[in-house]
């Protein structure tokens, strides 16, 4: 068997609300380590609602959902949420920080849950990630105060604070312009690169899935290429 | 660790939201204050109210009745026939109680007994010039009575010991002393139904706050009314018992009337309407705290359940990254619980603050000679009761909101933007 990060076997799943509905028809997907990879597709062909299984945030579906060759799906929600903050790093189209708190303490939040290490260690790891993100003179600051270039900067660092194998996206540049658009590609690719993480991202931006190692599209529920 | 990040979260979202959160807790402090004024405020006038008859109240009051004979001598006699008699009259008989010494003694020696106050009653006539008033007379013994029966706290002038040390002092009840236009240090004269005439030195007032008594009492020593009445030293109209525990007093006139022959009413019999009273009005404090808290409540759940609405997208990223349901339940709660606590240790300092503040507030009424404030029962009771509904009530609050925070699926809040 190869070494996946992550696969599903037939994977379904259906909407019942207004009415029944196939969103996702037998997906069978396998994502390599430190593979870069790009979910495209037209809206409301299952692409999100894919992620989000693979997620493991959406446990409403039929397959199976494997992390490291492990079958995570019927799972508790508790043993979930602790493979989900170990295993995988979340970048949402909105930035999604909680704007009453700052920017570390943003950052540190799912690290001081998971509770791996002390909190100074943490602290460090969560400076650490900033200033690798180039946002460090902003870790003070309120999260409700900087831009929305920075905001998803800040959603990166804290996607990586617990060291994940994966990074997964919901159109992370959907709300950025392109200047910034293309620092969060440049930071995505230099991260698969040098750490070789797995990145899977749902995108509309073909300039942006062009530019990735392998583009999934979807259509109708199922992957076509 | 764990529990440390959920209460830095706990503590931001409560200082962020610092005016709705003190909205909260001040609607907590407000019923637990309430709550303390009201239950302090209501047992100390219930406490006053008790005192006014208890203390004054003998547990077991002894006299002998006037009775219709039951067996007639055409009973005795023909004990097997059928008897009509008609218009039976009670016997003449002295209305003083018979042998009353044995009884007394024997009271004094039982060891649930505080003690035995006996007393002369007699009817007299209060000449003031041409003026004679229908009255009575109480022979007493000074010491005991103040003792059992608070006697001193009902002497609004002069000094009620100096009866015991004069055998022609009198102690004269306020109304009946306005009404003769007389003071202390004047001489008053009493007439018996016999025609005896005695004149008494004035040495104080007596004023009970109940005008049918203080319009017609008056107090000498035992010895004098005897010598009034033209009795001997061992008539004693009534004796009054005083007990360590008030419940035995039934238990104690049933077995007086059995063993002497002679009249014993117990305090419950007397006074059968002032408990139910008593117990009325704290059903009807109790009633009112309660709501108080419950509307408190309600405050609460609404401005938990606004916050959640308000912190959904917050919920989703938590368990997005990493949080479980339970420990976004635990924020919620915790938030409620330090609501709770903080509102009501406020709540309990405002009860105890104007609690202080009525009891200093000047309340003077003839009817109560000696309360010069407002009664208050400053019973830490209140205050502990006081903090477990705050805790309980804001714990249901904020449980609520809580169980729908944990139960929000953060997918839907993601996508639905």
């Amino acid at each position: 068997m190869d070494d996946y990060i992550l696969h599903t076997e037939k994977l379904n799943k259906y909407f019942t609300d207004p009415v029944s509905f196939h969103v996702l028809k037998d997906i069978n997907l396998k994502v390599k380590k430190g593979e870069f990879a790009s979910v495209v597709g037209k809206s409301g062909c299952g692409k999100s609602t894919l992620l989000y299984i693979l997620s493991t945030m959406d446990t409403n579906y039929q397959g199976s959902l494997f992390i490291k060759n492990k079958l995570v799906t019927g799972k508790t929600p508790n043993e979930l949420a602790r493979i989900r903050s170990e295993n995988i790093g979340f970048v949402f189209q909105f930035h999604y920080l909680l704007p009453e708190f700052s920017v570390l303490d943003n950052v540190m939040m799912p690290a001081r849950k998971l509770g791996r290490k002390s909190y100074d260690e943490i602290r460090e790891d969560a400076l650490e990630k900033l200033r690798l993100l180039d946002i460090l003179n902003e870790a003070d600051k309120k999260a409700s105060r900087i831009s929305g270039g920075q905001k998803q900067r800040v959603s990166i660092a804290r996607a990586l604070i617990n060291d994940p194998i994966m990074i997964m996206g919901d159109e992370p540049t959907g709300n950025l312009d392109s200047k910034n658009a293309n620092n969060v590609f440049n930071i995505f690719k230099s991260l698969s690169d040098s750490v070789g993480l797995s990145l899977l991202i749902v995108t509309h931006d073909m300039d942006f899935a062009n530019k990735t190692d392998r583009i999934i599209e979807m259509g109708d529920g199922e992957i076509i290429s | 660790m764990r529990l440390g990040v959920i209460l830095d979260i706990t503590r931001t979202h409560l200082i962020s939201k610092l005016k709705q959160t003190s909205i909260a807790a001040f609607g907590v402090t407000f019923g637990i204050g309430t709550f303390i004024i009201l239950m302090s405020f209501m047992s100390g006038l219930n406490q006053l109210l008790d005192g006014l008859i208890l203390n004054r109240t003998p547990h077991v009051h002894i006299f002998s009745d006037i009775e219709r004979n039951e067996s007639q001598p055409a009973l005795l006699l023909y004990p097997e026939e059928l008897h009509t008699i008609h218009s039976i009259k009670p016997k003449a008989a002295k209305y003083g109680i018979h042998n009353a010494h044995p009884i007394i003694n024997e009271l004094e020696e039982l060891d649930n007994v505080r003690g035995v106050a006996p007393q002369v009653t007699a009817k007299v006539f209060y000449l003031a010039g041409a003026i004679e008033l229908n009255g009575i007379i109480n022979g007493i013994s000074v010491q005991e009575e103040m003792r059992l029966f608070n006697f001193g706290d009902y002497i609004i002038k002069g000094n009620a010991e100096a009866l015991q040390k004069t055998s022609n002092g009198i102690l004269l009840g306020a109304g009946l002393a306005k009404k003769m236009s007389v003071d202390i240090g004047n001489r008053v004269q009493l007439r018996t139904a016999t025609g005896e005439v005695i004149s008494l030195r004035i040495i104080g007032i007596y004023q009970s706050g109940l005008a049918e008594f203080d319009n017609i009492q008056g107090y000498a020593n035992i010895g004098t009314v005897q010598r009034l009445l033209g009795e001997g030293p061992n008539f004693y109209s009534d004796i009054n018992v005083k007990l360590k525990n008030m419940e035995e007093s039934v238990k104690l006139a049933q077995a007086i009337e059995k063993v002497f022959g002679v009249t014993a009413i117990d305090i419950y019999q007397a006074n059968a309407q002032f408990e139910t009273g008593t117990s009325i009005r704290n059903l009807i404090t109790y009633a009112v705290s309660i709501t108080l808290l419950i509307v408190a409540g309600f405050g609460i759940y609404n401005i938990l359940n606004m916050l959640i609405y308000e912190k959904m997208n917050d919920i989703a990223i938590l368990k997005a990254t990493g949080f479980s349901g339970s420990d976004v339940k635990l924020i919620f709660i915790s938030q409620s619980f330090i609501i709770g606590l903080v509102g009501g240790l406020l709540g309990l300092i405002m009860g105890f603050g104007i609690s202080v503040l009525i009891d200093n507030a000047p309340f003077e009424t003839e009817a109560l000679p000696t309360i010069k404030t407002f009664p208050v029962n400053f019973d830490p009771l209140y205050y502990v009761a006081g903090m477990i509904f705050a805790m309980i009530s804001t714990f249901f609050a904020g449980y609520l909101p809580a169980k729908k925070a944990e139960k929000v699926d953060p997918v839907d809040i993601i996508r639905g933007q």
